[in-house]
């Protein structure tokens, strides 16, 4: 049984690590944290599920559609209202983002009405996979080991690739990144444009086995947060290895303290790491 | 090749330059010298476009190029290896000259650009995977410098490379700027060691407190009055 807390905690944690991934990229880049994360999550599971209402495309295959559409909100989400605020000074940019995720939550109860929806029908719902005695949910998995490809691409990408190299530079030193000829505004437009295809890849990936509802998005994005904070603000790495921690807290705490309890643990070993070492565990 | 008139820039609306005018033809190696503070950084900022110009005009190959952002500025051909070497300490050797690249699209382009800076700085090859902040500042000011001949520019600006150099060292940069502008590169360089500077160079300018002060060849500024009065302490 415990074995099976475990396994389920650590496929949890491969989930909520992407988000968090996503998170810490415009962090690690252009130091602004997006309060809006969430609600592009909960956009991407809206699509997936109107993409499964209206045209009965499973969401496992409408999933390069979320990936591409959040990508593309996150771009323009940094051309029209990061860009004008990014040099203002203080809070200006976090204000700008936690007005962004009201206006797309609100959006959102406006269109769609706060009710729950449920995609029962998908290709892996009800499914079960079961081995050595553990017994998992095909949804969870399939959540998971998709979490862990985007995780891989965003790595591969971030490391091996022209425009990855470019925001590599542009994080480390923005000015002499413009002397090699990078166009900076474009890096921070698909810095953010990435991190938004890693909540679209995520929520449809989610939409399979969660509610799909106006608020969907918040309790993900609040659990990145600690992510990111435990990671070190900035890494991916961190931000994967926080993940994981995470998966295996909330598990671990529903499973010895009971589920009422388990974000309780979350959040106190969030306040632990604050304390004592508030540059993340993995903090350079 | 590279003209520049009445220039006018500074920093928050406070200038620090006054009506600078000088040129660069292509093939010269031409230093501008002057002291701390004079602006010598501030002039290669503006034609990089790093910093916009309160007026004035830049002329590059026939075309004005001031005003523009600094990666299509790049593009045309003009690369500034920044004063205090800049390298991006946390990425490796290799990857740093592949940002010098950055402009360049073709890969096979980009190939033959690294195999040319490995040659000229055969040391940089050995340590491609090492991370730059572990090389030694001479290591780090060759691949600053490489790292800009990887666009393959028509003109290098390069900003005091001998800055926190031993003796030794600095004679060893300057002559790879000889080796560089015997290529065929032209060369601007911007320089607080005077004598080394005008010795080398074709031609030479300069600049006290943001205003070009004298100009000629590197031996006629080497014999002025008021360079040796004020700079070489003759
Ligand atoms: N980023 C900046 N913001 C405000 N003022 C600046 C900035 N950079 C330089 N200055 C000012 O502009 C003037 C010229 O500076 P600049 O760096 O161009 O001089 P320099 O000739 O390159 O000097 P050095 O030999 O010390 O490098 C100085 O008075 C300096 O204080
Ligand atoms: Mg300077």
């Amino acid at each position: 049984m415990l074995a099976q807390v475990i396994a389920s905690g650590i496929l949890m944690g491969f989930i909520y690590a992407l988000v968090a991934i996503g998170l810490t990229l415009t962090w690690g880049v252009m130091d602004i944290i997006n309060f809006a994360h969430g609600e592009f999550l909960m956009l991407s599971m809206y699509s997936a599920f109107w993409m499964y209402t209206l045209f009965r495309t499973d969401p496992l295959l409408s999933l390069p559609l979320e990936a591409l559409l959040i990508f593309v909100l996150g771009y323009v989400t940094y051309k029209i209202v990061i860009k004008r605020v990014a040099d203002a000074p203080g809070l200006t940019a976090l204000l700008a983002t936690f007005g962004l995720s009201l206006v797309l939550r609100n959006l959102a109860q406006f269109l769609w009405t706060p009710n729950y929806r449920f995609l029962n029908q998908t290709l892996v719902t009800d499914k079960k996979l079961a081995f050595a005695g553990i017994v998992l949910g095909l949804p969870q998995v399939v959540a998971s080991v998709g979490s862990v490809i985007m995780t891989l691409a965003v790595f591969y990408f971030v490391q091996r690739t022209r425009m990855g190299r470019a925001i590599q530079a542009t994080a480390l030193d923005k000015a002499t990144a413009k002397l090699m000829g990078i166009n900076t505004e474009l890096v921070y437009g698909v810095t953010f444009g990435l991190s938004g295809a890693c909540v679209g890849v995520a929520g449809a990936l989610m939409s399979t086995f969660y509610p799909i509802h106006p608020e969907s998005g918040a309790l993900y994005s609040l659990l990145a947060f600690v992510i990111v904070a435990l990671g070190g603000f900035g890494n991916i790495k961190g931000a994967l290895q926080g993940g994981i921690i995470i998966g295996l807290a909330e598990a671990l705490g529903g499973y010895f303290l009971g589920t009422q309890f388990k974000y309780a643990i979350v959040f106190l070993i969030y306040l632990l790491v604050i304390q004592l070492r508030p540059q993340g565990l993995f903090g350079w | 090749m590279l003209r520049v008139r009445n220039l006018k820039a500074g920093y928050d609306g406070v200038p620090v330059l006054f009506d600078v005018s000088f040129e660069v033809n292509e093939g010269e190696l031409v230093a501008i010298v002057g002291s701390n503070g004079a602006g010598k950084s501030t002039i290669l900022r503006t034609i990089s476009g790093l910093i916009k110009p309160m007026g004035g005009e830049i002329e590059f190959e026939g075309k004005r190029i001031d005003g523009q952002p600094a990666h299509l500025i790049v593009e045309q051909g003009i690369a500034h290896v920044p004063e205090g070497r800049h390298v991006f300490g946390k990425m490796t050797v290799k990857d740093n000259l592949l940002l010098g690249a950055h402009t360049v699209k073709s890969e096979k382009e980009v190939s033959a650009a690294l195999e040319d800076v490995y040659a000229l700085f055969p040391r940089l090859k050995e340590r491609e995977s090492q991370k730059a902040e572990t090389l030694s500042g001479g290591e780090q000011q060759m691949l600053a410098i490489a790292r800009g001949l990887m666009s393959r520019p028509k003109i290098l600006m390069v900003d005091e490379v001998s800055l926190g150099l031993m003796p030794i060292l600095v004679d060893k940069v300057f002559e790879t700027l000889k080796e560089i502008s015997k290529a065929g590169i032209t060369v601007l360089m911007v320089e607080q060691k005077v004598q080394d500077a005008l010795e080398m160079a074709d031609r030479g300018y300069v600049l006290q407190t943001g205003r070009i002060v004298a100009c000629g060849t590197g031996r006629e500024l080497l014999n002025n009055d008021l360079v040796k009065r004020a700079y070489l302490g003759i």
